[in-house]
């Protein structure tokens, strides 16, 4: 219940964080929301010296739009997230997604940067970004680079960060009058998802032109099901129900104590089907 | 140790905590706020659910068991026992039987109280996912939602949804 | 609302809807948890448990954590393996029952991931923590002994090896050999329907919010012990028998304690593990467990395989039936683990009148944590087997489910009823019960909706559960514990004082921990004595003020704590009535009692109130010759029989077919629990019962991998249901009182967990029915949901 003893910094410039993590090697750890870390710690399944607080940085947190682009700071709260009207109106899928996490106490201090960085395959927000084709902003010793959602996430809570980077900014391209919907099943309400299905859909005169659907919990990172989207490439709403049957392909699931791989492969494909259906008429 | 500085029930309390201090730890051990428990070690129970500021200025409900103390510093904190006795939150669960052990109910209250800002007029369904973060093994929920209901009521000004307590209270 | 005031007439306050005394400490946060209290000079103790399901012992050593800042003392099992003591089973169900030695610390061997092996005290918890990383163990792992066929098996690795087996007894029930019915054979024999099941109860974790946490203060001389525990009683007992402490010695106090459910009618090895340690270092030490420590090293319940077969004639009349029982112990015994099942074997014949019956378990060790008491303990374990396979008959007969069970219940006039488990029956009607329950719950419109859904082919079809369930509370009548070997007795005590002013303390030897005494008590009180509602204090949990009791559990407090009250009431009564009279200058037969004052018989205007009474008592001018000043009196009640509460469940479930996913769409319970108290208490207890009964049905599972970890060792894998994940309940009652005690009361406390769980997973199958699934075994997760259409349809293609 009580973690191991750890030193704390909380500094209050990006350039000072990351000098902090620099200096400290493998043995440091940001802090965000703590609603990954803290329980890490506690059950001490981790004892890093030190921790780096990105509370300090009020500049990492809040949402604001850039051109076309939604941008979002990594100390945005899921909270925030699921409620900012500019991301309702501009990525609802994002805020559909932070909506579905957890609890409210629990959305009230987890950030999009924590739950990114933390790379859980059940976690909600790494799949949305890999849908919505979402970049990420890093910060490190030699100043920032960006790196496509896609590529960020590299297995089991393993990210292309390196120990002395920052995650700082997510941006999210606006994709104006595409339907999409999240569509999550957990054994209870606050639990991880089971399996749960991002789908964004461009339709036109009841043709749908483009979708983009991410899978969560059915692999080690989010699983962007392809297939699903080439069949559904210029085809009739009607189509939907035989793509989603290609939801499983590529993916690679899990059999834990929540559901076996065999049932989480079933449950993309109907997920799929209704996560789509939903996008595509919304 | 970090000095931190936090305002809990009204009170400004300084102290020098060790940085892996627990908030729940803090306030029930450095500042005697025993009302606040602890019943997991998973951030799964909301127990420990009390009020924090942001830095926005608005209290929200927080897992005080997932905060380090450190993280409090400069916050204003509230606590069930900073809610005065006779809020409609508490009296709504004493008058709806909504606690039967009573360990769940300091994180209940506060969680409700957290709900009850953003949503003054919930639905049943809305207030069942706005507690879904509190565990309660006693009272299966029902209760619950009853008094959040009341407490929702009269904190509208709705009095009439209010008058009809189901028990009997003493003199 | 003004309370009954003495000498007023007042509506009684039995049955009334009273707010609880309790609330307003518990919602302001002014509690008394045990992990709240701290004493001078308190130390704090931490535990290390074993990371093995089993394993040889064959080097522990503190000598590094004792180098630790702060760190006072650290030892392991057998540090102290002489002065430790061991843990008690009181419930040495047969004569040759294996009963292997259970020590706090364990000393050579661990027999389950979880188990004590050594300790820290330190002077703060987390330098007591830390310090427990530098304790260095050698472990000799050795083979774990998981499954329960396989435990048994011929060649099987041993938990204790010195026992020889894992078998730890066999019981049987047989009404031909006991002559309370005829024997099963005959009924196999001449049966035109056999049907056998096979059921698994899972293991599930009590769970109770608060964590068990415990204080023993060495100071002074006495031993003060504050535990978060259902039974301060039986705990000050057993501590003394087993480690030699003498009783008087001993203070027991269960301050507020937060929820149990069984999980706390526990004397637990850490209980012990802080006596030695307190004692060992001449300070107060305290130990709270955390949830995960919880999760591995308290008791769990149930887990328990059923094979259960019913014999039956074409018309529906059952005719016999038969169960045999593997139960899991786990590796150790606790005070009634052995018990549990047992207490379900009165159970199987449930409310039905069948002739025949044979029970048989055998109780099982497994290097897993220990088993004991759950909510119902052993009886929902009954419920759901004998209730699943009642409507596997209706479904062989196409019989409607609660016809099936008409054509067997005991009727209403037909009691008392003696079963064929030998138990009388003192009242009930099950027809009023049920007849009420489908009104409420729009029975046959819920099945002509489900008619209609199948035949449209709704992916998400409809399911209808019934369970019609009967329980035996009030634990227990002290002959009858006896004869089943239970170690303990089953009466409770009150004791009730008059204070000068009128003011009356009770005293309890039930223990609550939510169940709300306190209030319901003082109703009683009030109408026996005539008293304001708020004139009563009720004290219990602290066996310095309640120096007599066998605490809280098995829906006993109410059916026998309350009537020992009523009888304390009495005594005190009569007491006063001597002292009226000679007040009165009158007989004492010439006085009549009402609302809290005597009056002679004819004038009315000459009265005085009990309240008179205690003062006149307390000055003691002025009393009869050869009475004492005082109007106490204490009471202890055995209960010469158990009561049956029952009711009708009923459920309406939506089953996805597609996902697999099962959701409760109404759930409307009629429960008869006698003569209700305190209708706001009883309605709370239902639905927390329901609840978890609901949560065995859908959510809850503790889940062991092979090398027997606790895979589900937190909350966030044991999902314990939130108030998103449960429906609204509608409850109702019927009111038929019991006869068997003066308060027609019956206990409710267990309820709502015996019936709801039959009840959920019926309606589960009723709903996948037609596609040829017959069981989906709990929890009834989405994934088993699936399966078992998978399987049922597959099944179905096979054969056509
Ligand atoms: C009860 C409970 C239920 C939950 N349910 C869900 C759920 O349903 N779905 C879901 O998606 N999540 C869920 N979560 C997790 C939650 O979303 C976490 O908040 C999130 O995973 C981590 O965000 P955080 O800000 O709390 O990060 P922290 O816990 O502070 O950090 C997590 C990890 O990321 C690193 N990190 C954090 N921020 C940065 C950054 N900016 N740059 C570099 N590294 C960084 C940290 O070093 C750490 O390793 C749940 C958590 C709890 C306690
Ligand atoms: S103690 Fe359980 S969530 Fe904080
Ligand atoms: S009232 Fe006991 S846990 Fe909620």
């Amino acid at each position: 219940m009580i973690p191991a003893a750890f030193d704390y910094l909380r500094p209050t410039t990006v350039e000072d964080a990351v000098a902090a993590l620099a200096e400290a090697g493998e043995e440091a750890k940001v802090l965000a929301g703590g609603h990954s870390l803290l329980p890490v710690l506690r059950l001490r399944l981790a004892a890093p010296t030190l921790l780096v607080d990105l509370g300090g940085l009020p500049q990492l947190r809040g949402v604001r739009t850039d051109g076309d682009t939604l941008v979002l700071g990594a100390m945005t709260t899921h909270a925030e997230v699921a409620g900012a009207p500019v991301v309702v109106d501009a990525a609802p899928l994002l805020a559909q997604a932070a909506a579905t996490i957890g609890d409210r106490q629990v959305r009230h201090r987890g950030t999009l940067g924590g739950s990114l960085a933390h790379a859980d395959p059940a976690g909600d927000l790494p799949t949305a970004a890999v849908a919505l084709d979402a970049e990420l902003v890093l910060a490190g010793p030699a100043g920032r680079r960006t790196v496509p959602a896609r590529e960020f996430f590299v297995d089991y809570f393993t990210t292309t960060l390196r120990p002395d980077e920052l995650l700082v900014e997510v941006r999210v391209p606006a994709l104006p009058g595409w339907g999409s919907h999240y569509l999550k099943v957990n054994r209870t309400a606050q639990a991880w998802a089971t399996v749960a299905v991002a789908a964004v859909v461009e339709r036109e005169n009841g043709t749908i032109t483009q979708a983009r659907v991410a899978l969560t919990n059915m692999g080690p990172t989010p699983v962007r099901a392809v297939a699903v989207e080439r069949a559904l490439a210029g085809v009739p709403v009607d189509a939907i129900e035989a793509a989603a049957a290609h939801a499983v392909e590529g993916t690679s699931p899990a059999s834990d104590t929540t559901a076996s791989a065999d049932y989480r492969r079933h449950l993309a494909q109907v997920l799929a089907r209704r996560a789509l259906t939903a996008a595509a008429g919304s | 140790m970090t000095r931190i500085s936090v305002t809990v029930d009204g009170t400004r309390y300084e102290d020098d905590v060790p940085s892996r201090t627990l908030l729940v730890h803090h306030l029930r051990e450095q500042l005697g706020k025993v009302g606040t428990v602890v019943g997991c070690d998973t951030s799964n129970c909301g127990a420990c659910t009390v009020l924090m500021t942001d830095p926005d200025g608005v209290p929200r409900g927080v897992k005080s068991c997932t905060v380090l103390a450190v993280q409090a510093d400069g916050r204003e904190v509230t606590t069930i026992e900073g809610l005065g006795g006779d809020h409609p939150v508490q009296r709504a669960f004493h008058e709806r039987h909504a606690l039967q052990c009573g360990y769940c109910t300091p994180g209940m209250v506060m969680a409700a109280v957290d709900l009850l800002r953003e949503q003054p007029d919930p639905s049943d369904a809305q207030v069942r996912e706005g507690l879904e973060g509190n565990l309660c093994r006693c009272t299966g929920y029902q209760n619950i939602v009853r008094a959040v209901q009341q407490a929702a009521a009269e904190l509208r000004g709705n009095e009439a949804a209010v008058t009809q307590p189901v028990g009997v209270s003493g003199p | 609302m003004t309370a009954t005031l003495a000498g007023t007439a007042a509506e009684p306050e039995v049955g009334r809807a009273r707010l609880r005394k309790e609330d307003a400490r518990l919602v302001t946060g002014r509690t008394r948890w045990t992990e709240n209290i701290t004493v001078p000079g308190m130390l704090h103790l931490a535990i290390l448990r074993s990371p093995h399901a089993h394993a040889r012992i064959s080097r522990v050593d503190t000598s590094a954590a004792l180098r630790e800042p702060n760190v006072i003392a650290a030892f392991s099992g057998a540090d102290v393996a002489e002065t430790q003591g061991t843990m008690a089973c009181a419930w040495p169900v047969t004569e040759d029952i294996v009963l292997p030695i259970y020590r706090p610390l364990a000393v050579d061997e661990v027999r389950h991931v979880g188990e004590p092996v050594a300790v820290v005290v330190a002077r703060d918890r987390a330098s007591a923590t830390d310090a427990l990383e530098a304790i260095e163990v050698d472990y000799e792992p050795l083979p774990v002994v998981l499954g329960l066929e396989s435990a048994l098996a011929d060649g099987a690795p041993l938990v204790h090896a010195d026992a020889g087996t894992n078998k730890c007894y066999t019981w049987v029930l047989d009404s031909g050999e006991a002559g309370t019915g005829k024997a099963v054979g005959e009924a196999a024999a001449a049966a035109e329907l056999t049907i056998h099941r096979r059921y698994v109860q899972q293991r599930l974790v009590p769970a109770s919010m608060e964590p068990r946490s415990v204080l023993v203060d060495p100071t002074g001389d006495e031993w003060t012990i504050y535990s978060a525990t259902q039974i301060p009683h039986i705990l000050r007992f057993l501590l003394a028998a087993t480690t030699g402490t003498p009783e008087h010695k001993i203070r027991v106090i269960a301050p507020d304690v937060g929820g149990g459910f069984g999980g706390k009618l526990a004397v637990t090895p850490e209980e012990w593990i802080a006596f030695a340690a307190a004692n060992r270092v001449g300070k107060p030490v305290k130990y709270t467990e955390s949830r995960s420590e919880s999760m591995v090293s308290a008791h769990h319940g149930r887990d328990m395989i059923q094979d259960i077969t019913l014999y039956a004639r074409r018309d529906g009349t059952v005719t016999g039936l038969s169960v045999k029982l593997l139960a899991n112990m786990g590796a150790y015994l606790g005070i009634v683990t052995p018990g549990v099942p047992i207490l379900g074997a009165f159970m199987y014949n449930a409310i039905y009148k069948f002739p025949a019956y044979r029970f048989e378990c055998t109780g099982v060790f497994t290097t897993t944590t220990k088993t004991d008491a759950y909510r119902g303990a052993g009886r929902p374990e009954a419920t759901y087997a004998i209730e699943r396979i009642m409507d596997e008959l209706a479904a062989e007969l196409d019989l409607d489910p609660l016809e099936v069970r008409r054509r067997n219940w005991i009727r209403h006039d037909e009691f008392p009823f003696t079963t064929v488990a030998g138990l009388e029956y003192d009242s009930g009607n099950y027809e009023a019960a049920t007849e009420k329950a489908m009104q409420l719950f729009g029975y046959d419109t819920l099945r002509a909706e489900q008619a209609k859904r199948r035949v449209a082919g709704d992916p998400v079809q409809l399911g209808i559960g019934v369970s019609t369930y009967t329980e035996m509370c009030g634990l227990a009548p002290s002959r009858i514990l006896g004869a089943l070997r239970y170690g303990a007795g089953g009466w409770e005590s009150a004791s009730v004082r008059l204070l000068p002013t009128g003011k009356v303390e009770v005293v309890t030897g039930t223990s609550p921990h939510g169940q709300g005494h306190v209030t319901s008590w003082s109703q009683i009180v009030a109408d026996q004595l005539g008293v304001a509602f708020d004139d009563v204090e009720v004290l219990h949990g602290d066996t310095r003020t309640s120096h007599k009791g066998l605490d809280t559990y098995g829906s006993r407090s109410l059916a026998v704590g309350g009537i020992a009250l009523v009888l304390a009431c009495q005594k005190v009564r009569e007491k006063a009535r001597t002292i009226a009279a000679h007040l009165l200058e009158c007989a004492p037969d010439d006085l009549e009692f009402a609302d809290g004052a005597f009056r002679v018989r004819g004038t009315p205007t000459s009265a005085k109130t009990i309240g008179e009474c205690a003062l006149a008592v307390f000055a003691a001018h002025d009393l009869p010759d050869g009475v004492e000043p005082q109007l106490d009196a204490e009471a202890t009640f055995d209960p010469q029989t158990f009561s049956f509460p029952h009711g009708t469940h009923l459920c309406a479930v939506d089953v996805d077919t597609e996902t697999g996913a099962a959701t409760i769409r109404k759930y409307v319970c009629v429960d008869d629990v006698g003569t209700v108290v305190n209708p706001l208490i009883v309605e709370g207890q239902v639905h927390g019962g329901v609840a978890q009964g609901i949560a065995q049905a859908l959510y809850e599972e503790a889940v062991f991998d092979e090398d027997g970890n606790l895979v589900t060792g937190s909350l966030a894998d044991y999902t314990v249901p939130s108030s998103a994940d449960l429906p609204e309940i509608v409850s109702d009652r019927t009111e038929t009182p019991a006869t068997s005690n003066p308060l027609g009361v019956k206990g409710v406390g267990e309820a709502g967990t015996i019936a709801s769980t039959p009840a959920v997973v019926n309606a589960i199958v009723d709903a996948l029915r037609p596609s040829g699934v017959t069981d989906v075994p709990m929890p009834c997760t989405p994934e088993r949901v699936w399966r078992a259409l998978q399987t049922a349809r597959s099944g179905q293609e096979v054969a056509a």
